[in-house]
């Protein structure tokens, strides 16, 4: 049973950090209708600026506003002098051009770091374990990152829900054209839409710096799996994306855990190891098809 | 007598806003009935669940006294409904010709046929000549659609919407965008089809609607108003003040 | 007029000028060549059947790696199984005739591509591009996962499939069979282009609105584009499988998705031959790139997003526009 909790609990902390991505997204969609695929290489860039400040000075903490810094950075230069000339253009040009800055990214970044994963040593304070129950030891730093995780989603839920900027975010997703007919600068809404997904993303990929390998090419696998919590949630909806990632997250843990033991009451070990997680791999995948055959448009968009 | 188009109880709603307000109105067949009203009262919402590319939330939809309210618009079509749009909706790559000629493809049936050239189709390429000849648009067949003038493309319009051989056409604001020469020339057209194909027109120019229109609707806010003969809709007050009142302190 | 007359002597005078390349890369040289060629053509093959669905249909897809990959492992997998003599579950021979192979791949990537297609097919725009991106991303895990076929490490073909009555063995003869296969690819997709089925396909790009309104129940016709493109690919893949003598998830990788766009892109969106010429520029610019420096996908990477922002119409475009052909 506290097995099972714990397992849970992974999964939250993976659905705060995919939600961190998507939320980020799923606005961009959204309100700008176009798709970034160097979401991903932000994340990487916050990581890899995060985790190398968080080596060369020695303090974790210094590492968070590096790895915000960095993120911002890339992401304003992005939208700048990319995804601007790109608004009114198809998705192809959109999928390609930002095909090309993944390849940029990831290629400047073994340029510059060499293709050895980074290693972050998280703080003493964050480095521990708690009794959370009876029996249920979980380390602080995972709890740290879901309790981070749903701030950030409160904060966006005020902000969409509470603020002049939310309300246009809000009309913005719905419809574009009314945003501009309401004579909002739709270019500086642009601006810190993308920013605000910039920053998040790049806080997702410092705070996987202890758990996972900072390495090129942890922004695309991420991405992907992003991508099918958008379609799942409803492109555009961050309270879809806010659900989709948790059951998602959760999903994808349990089916991981479990699985190959399953499996291996049928077949024998190392097989049933391999398909077990190859199956569990795929399964994310499968209840996008689901969700795609009852609810095309995704499970949080109403259906017009 | 079977109305061609007979339309119960139509109810759309968009979120809170109510654009489509329990509206009933027929078609019978050889007429011509026009829809006015103000813009923004739901005219081409209107139309769109005709077609079926909106969904109605409420009401029913016959067409010739057959059901067609949850049909598929390709299946509408297939029925002798076609329409027009406001803002032209054609295809810009191909020619004028090619347009018209599509159409007709679509109409003979299913274009699960991959061997054979379609722009050596003769049957297609005659028969989409004689709907361009009969909108006046014949000497401009091999010209892109992108090339031609506003007036060239409603006219187009026009001809692709006939090549489906409609029973029934709606047609969303034809004259729009014209000038005075073209409305004149539009008006002539439509005149000309009356005993081919019935109409619902949704149309602005009232010099329009009073020359073509065998009775008149008037939608203010998602809801008919009023429906009558040319002359009961021009001195039925409650018109006057919603609309045509208005109307004429526009012009 | 003019343009009528020009084409069918340029595609003659390129046709002539691919049977003699093997042989031209002989006498000066060059065997490299050759080899060059069939990828050059293996993979227009697989970025002309993209550009079915994306340059005439206006269907982005981002999965297209995945019915490639699927083609490769067709002749992968029935290659195993006839080398081991076990058949595949239990009752489906394996084989190692191309001419039994190369069917099989076609027919199960087309059933790969109905069922991907009739899913993501439900929507469109952004979502589309996601969710195609993401299926093939699943058929890269079930691959890696499984074990049997090599897993992470794919499949090794220790020979190419045979085709009776020519020696599969000799490089020559494979770049003159992918040749064969690859000028009835495109005569065939020449014939659909321009096919009433054609025909709704590139309607449905230019608008979906008008073809419906004209009577057109878009879902079928885009599912069929979707389903002949992925054959394309899935015959490409298999071609590949041959030639490298080798199927794994690379093949499926999403990278080699991207790889198939850049190709189409460079060429020119929405032209028959584009996607050839594509791949070539593509392949040859690897090369060279490759040969300059390890990084060379930061190289190509730069390209790519000056040919996305600044130029319209690929490297056809391009050329056509610095000789002043077309304003």
């Amino acid at each position: 049973m506290t097995l099972f909790l714990e397992q849970m609990l992974n999964g939250v902390q993976f659905g705060v950090m995919l939600f961190l991505l998507a939320a980020g997204l799923t606005l961009i969609f959204g309100i700008m209708g176009v798709i970034n695929l160097a979401h991903g290489s932000i994340y990487m860039i916050g990581a890899y600026a995060g985790t190398w400040v968080a080596a060369e000075t020695g303090s974790f903490w210094l590492g968070i506003p590096a790895a915000l810094a960095a993120a911002a950075v890339t992401g304003a230069a992005i939208e700048f002098l990319v995804v601007r000339r790109l608004y009114g253009r198809d998705h192809l040009d959109q999928v390609l051009a930002t095909f090309a800055l993944i390849l940029i990214f990831n290629q400047t970044i073994t340029i510059l770091f060499g293709r050895q994963p980074l290693f972050v040593s998280m703080p003493d304070v964050l480095g521990g374990s708690v009794e959370l129950l009876p029996g249920l030891v979980y380390p602080v730093y995972r709890i740290a990152i879901i309790a981070v995780g749903l701030l950030v989603a409160l904060g966006l839920y005020l902000l969409i829900n509470k603020t002049r900027i939310g309300m246009l975010v809000r009309a913005g997703s719905t419809n574009r054209e009314m945003v501009r007919a309401l004579g909002v600068d739709i270019r500086l809404l642009y601006t810190l839409v993308f920013g605000l997904g910039a920053l998040l993303a790049g806080l997702a990929g410092f705070m996987a710096g202890p758990i996972l390998a900072v390495q090129v090419g942890m922004g695309e696998q991420i991405l992907i799996t992003t991508f099918v919590v958008v379609v799942i949630g409803g492109v555009g909806s961050i309270r879809g994306a806010f659900f989709a990632s948790l059951i998602l997250g959760v999903v994808d843990t349990g089916l991981r855990a479990y699985l190959p033991g399953l499996l291996r009451q049928v077949m024998v070990g190392p097989e049933a190891d391999a398909l077990g997680a190859g199956i569990s791999s795929m399964g994310i995948y499968l209840l996008m098809a689901i969700v795609l055959l009852i609810r095309p448009k995704g499970l949080f968009i109403r259906n017009s | 007598m079977t109305p061609v188009l007979n339309v119960k109880g139509m109810v759309k709603r968009f979120g809170g806003l109510l654009a489509t307000d329990h509206v009933d109105i027929t078609v019978n067949p050889g007429e011509i009935h026009a829809l006015i009203g103000p813009n923004g009262a739901g005219k081409t919402t209107l139309i769109s669940q005709l077609m079926g590319e909106l969904r109605q939330n409420e009401g029913t939809i016959e067409l010739d006294g057959v059901p067609i309210t949850s049909l598929p618009t390709a299946k509408r079509v297939s029925m002798g409904l076609a329409r027009t749009f406001q803002i032209t909706c054609l295809l810009p790559d191909y020619t004028v010709l090619d347009n018209v000629a599509i159409a007709i493809q679509v109409r003979q049936g299913h274009s699960f046929r991959f061997w054979g050239n379609v722009r050596h189709a003769q049957e297609l390429r005659q028969s989409a000549r004689g709907f361009l000849d009969a909108v006046g648009l014949g000497d401009r067949a091999g010209e892109l659609v992108a090339n031609l003038s506003h007036g060239e493309q409603k006219q187009l319009e026009l001809a692709v919407a006939l090549a489906t051989k409609p029973r029934l056409l709606l047609l969303d604001e034809p004259m729009a965008g014209l000038g005075h020469v073209e409305s004149q020339q539009m008006i002539e057209m439509l005149r000309g089809l009356r005993n081919q194909v019935s109409m619902l027109l949704v149309e602005h120019d009232m010099e329009a609607v009073f020359a073509l229109a065998d009775r008149i609707s008037v939608l203010v806010y998602g809801r008919i108003i009023a429906t009558g003969t040319v002359d009961e809709i021009r001195d039925n007050p409650e018109v006057r003040t919603a609309y045509l009142g208005e109307g004429d302190e526009l012009c | 007029m003019e343009k009528t007359l020009k084409r069918p002597v340029l595609l003659a005078g390129v046709l002539i000028a691919l049977i003699a390349l093997p042989t031209v890369a002989d006498t000066t040289g060059y065997a490299a060549l050759t080899s060059l060629a069939t990828r050059v053509l293996i993979y227009g093959i697989a970025a002309a059947s993209l550009n079915f669905v994306l340059g005439y249909g206006g269907m982005v897809s981002f999965g297209h790696a995945a019915f490639f990959g699927i083609g490769g492992y067709v002749v992968g997998i029935l290659y195993q199984h006839y080398s081991l003599g076990e058949p595949l579950f239990g009752f489906i021979p394996g084989t190692n005739q191309l001419l039994i192979t190369i069917p099989v791949a076609l027919v199960v990537s087309g059933l790969m591509a109905a069922l991907i297609g009739a899913l993501s097919l439900r929507t469109g725009g952004v979502q589309f591009i996601m969710i195609t991106l993401a299926f093939a991303q699943m058929l890269f895990f079930l691959f890696v996962s499984l074990k049997t076929y090599g897993g992470d490490d794919g499949l090794i073909i220790r020979r190419a499939n045979e085709l009776p009555g020519l020696n599969m063995r000799d490089k020559q003869t494979v770049y003159y069979v992918c040749l064969a296969i690859t000028v009835a690819f495109f005569f065939i997709l020449w014939r659909i282009v321009n096919s009433r089925f054609g025909n709704v396909i590139v309607g449905l790009r230019q608008s979906e609105k008008r073809m419906a309104a004209i009577g057109l129940p878009a879902y079928r016709y885009k599912l069929m584009a979707f389903v002949i493109s992925g054959m394309g690919c899935g015959l490409a893949g298999a071609l590949m499988a041959n030639f490298l003598r080798y199927a794994s998830p690379d093949m499926i990788h999403w990278t080699k998705s991207g790889e198939l766009m850049v190709m189409v892109i460079l060429g020119g969106v929405g032209t028959l031959f584009g996607p050839l010429l594509g791949a070539a520029v593509f392949i040859v610019l690897e090369s060279i790139l490759a040969s300059w420096t390890e990084n060379w996908q930061l190289g190509l990477g730069l390209i790519l997003l000056f040919v996305v922002l600044y130029t319209q119409g690929g490297v056809q475009g391009l050329g056509s526009r610095l000789l002043g052909r077309r304003a």
